[in-house]
């Protein structure tokens, strides 16, 4: 009797910490505002349910190390690697992780000096600036480079790696950058790899999933498709899959634009028309129809059209 | 010398107070960066209270958000010089104010000598005087 009873006290203190913590609306927010990436938000699930039980467990005095949680995000241009790193640091910050739940983005150029002695100041310092949250390294793999051996990233990648050892408290590394170009770099530094502990994946949209992110876009543009722009886009994201430098979300982005492009011009056509809400936010199947790659799908050289 | 109880250099603030602890020192650094003040560290071997400028340990820290960052340059400063005063300042860069807010020693040579007081008899048996740190007898970097 008695250890039910503690039975049904954990189970009710575990749902309560579950409740409390935030968690179930930070990840419904996130299955809300991101379209697919199923393998990303599962990882995102299992860490959090990890912070949570490590807090109840050092809550009852059980010893709880704290994960190490720097991560690589890899995937093709477009699949929202920066997107979620973003919002990584938000994440973290809200399941008490990190401290203070900024995002430093750098690139090589900010990390990497351009004489001697240069370089360990200038990683150091963004590495100051990115303490309590979260030092987002877009493109790592140019930190490497082995045509060059004085090459100065060497060092960068030295400091980094100090730090990401000695103050895992202090602050989480995200590496992001193409698959196979990681790899490349990961093998070359293989401390690295092993002081990185999430390796995850982004992996292309489907069609369908596009078409979500575009209906996203547009409303957050305060645009939209009427009926028929909707199967148009639909064909032009088949067509354009097809074609070489597909850059998954991006290019619904830079489509999307064009299309207000076009969108604005055929409204200044006709000075004489109305202006109405409707006329100025839909975008009707003409502006779609108008790219480049319906009219020469067959010629794949124009790449973005 | 009037200040010396103790043999324990106080100058800046907390200096009547016990070593913070690296604790007590983010609360204040945290403070600090609250108030959107940039944090420099600096080292001297010359306690003097008139030697106000002190060597600066890197660059100043500008935009920091979190002070783990410079708690990490305090310990390398620390490690590089064990036996130098070393003191964290907060500058305050708004429009009108631009001066240091706070000051306070970080870290201290284990063995402070003091300061030791010379009267000189001058015209009319006017007497001036003088302090000096018995450190300050030997040559820059054998002080301590």
């Amino acid at each position: 009797m008695q250890a039910i009873d503690q039975q049904e006290a954990t189970t009710a203190t575990l749902g309560d910490a579950l409740a409390g913590s935030g968690i179930t609306e930070l990840l419904a927010q996130l299955d809300r505002e991101l379209v697919g990436l199923k393998p990303v938000k599962s990882r995102i699930r299992d860490i959090a349910a990890l912070l949570l039980v490590d807090k109840l467990r050092s809550e009852r005095g059980m010893t709880a190390g704290r994960p190490s949680l720097h991560m690589c995000f890899t995937g093709n241009p477009g699949t929202g690697k920066t997107t979620v790193a973003m919002r990584m640091a938000e994440i973290l910050h809200r399941l008490g992780y990190v401290r203070k739940g900024h995002l430093v983005a750098v690139t090589r150029d900010d990390l990497v000096g351009q004489y001697i002695g240069h370089t360990a100041p200038k990683t150091r310092e963004v590495l100051k600036k990115a303490m309590g949250g979260v030092l987002f390294i877009d493109e790592a793999y140019y930190l490497y480079r082995p045509e060059n051996e004085r090459d100065y990233g060497q060092e960068a990648i030295e400091i980094l790696l100090q730090v990401m050892e000695n103050q895992r408290d202090d602050i989480v590394v995200i590496l992001a950058g193409y698959k196979d170009r990681m790899a490349r770099f990961f093998e070359s530094n293989p401390g690295m790899s092993s002081r990185v502990a999430h390796h995850i994946e982004f992996p292309d949209y489907s069609c369908g999933e596009l078409g979500e992110i575009a209906v996203a876009m547009l409303t957050q543009m305060q645009y939209r498709f009427d009926a028929e722009a909707k199967g148009v886009f639909a064909d032009y994201l088949a067509k354009r899959m097809a074609l070489p430098h597909f850059a998954n979300a991006r290019s619904v982005r830079n489509a999307l634009d064009r299309a207000r492009l076009r969108h604005a011009s055929r409204l200044l056509a006709h000075p004489d028309a109305r202006v109405t809400d409707e006329t100025l936010t839909t975008i009707s199947a003409a502006d779609l129809r108008a790219s480049r790659v319906f009219s020469d799908a067959a010629d794949t050289d124009k790449g973005e059209a | 010398m009037m200040t010396n109880q103790g043999k324990r250099l106080t100058q800046g603030q907390f200096s009547y107070l016990p070593e913070l602890t690296d604790m007590q020192i983010t609360k204040q650094l945290e403070y600090a960066l609250k108030k959107n003040w940039s944090i420099g560290i600096e080292y001297t071997d010359d306690p003097h209270p008139r030697n106000t400028y002190w060597e600066m340990y890197g660059n100043p820290m500008f935009d920091l958000k979190d002070p783990a960052g410079i708690v990490m340059e305090i310990n390398a400063c620390r490690k590089t010089f064990p036996n130098y005063y070393v003191r964290v300042t907060a500058f305050d860069a708004t429009r009108g104010v631009e001066s240091p807010t706070m000051s306070y020693i970080v870290n201290r040579p284990k063995n402070e000598p003091g300061f030791g007081l010379a009267r000189q008899e001058g015209d009319g048996r006017q007497i001036r005087y003088r302090i000096s740190s018995y450190a300050t007898d030997k040559p820059e970097g054998e002080r301590y």
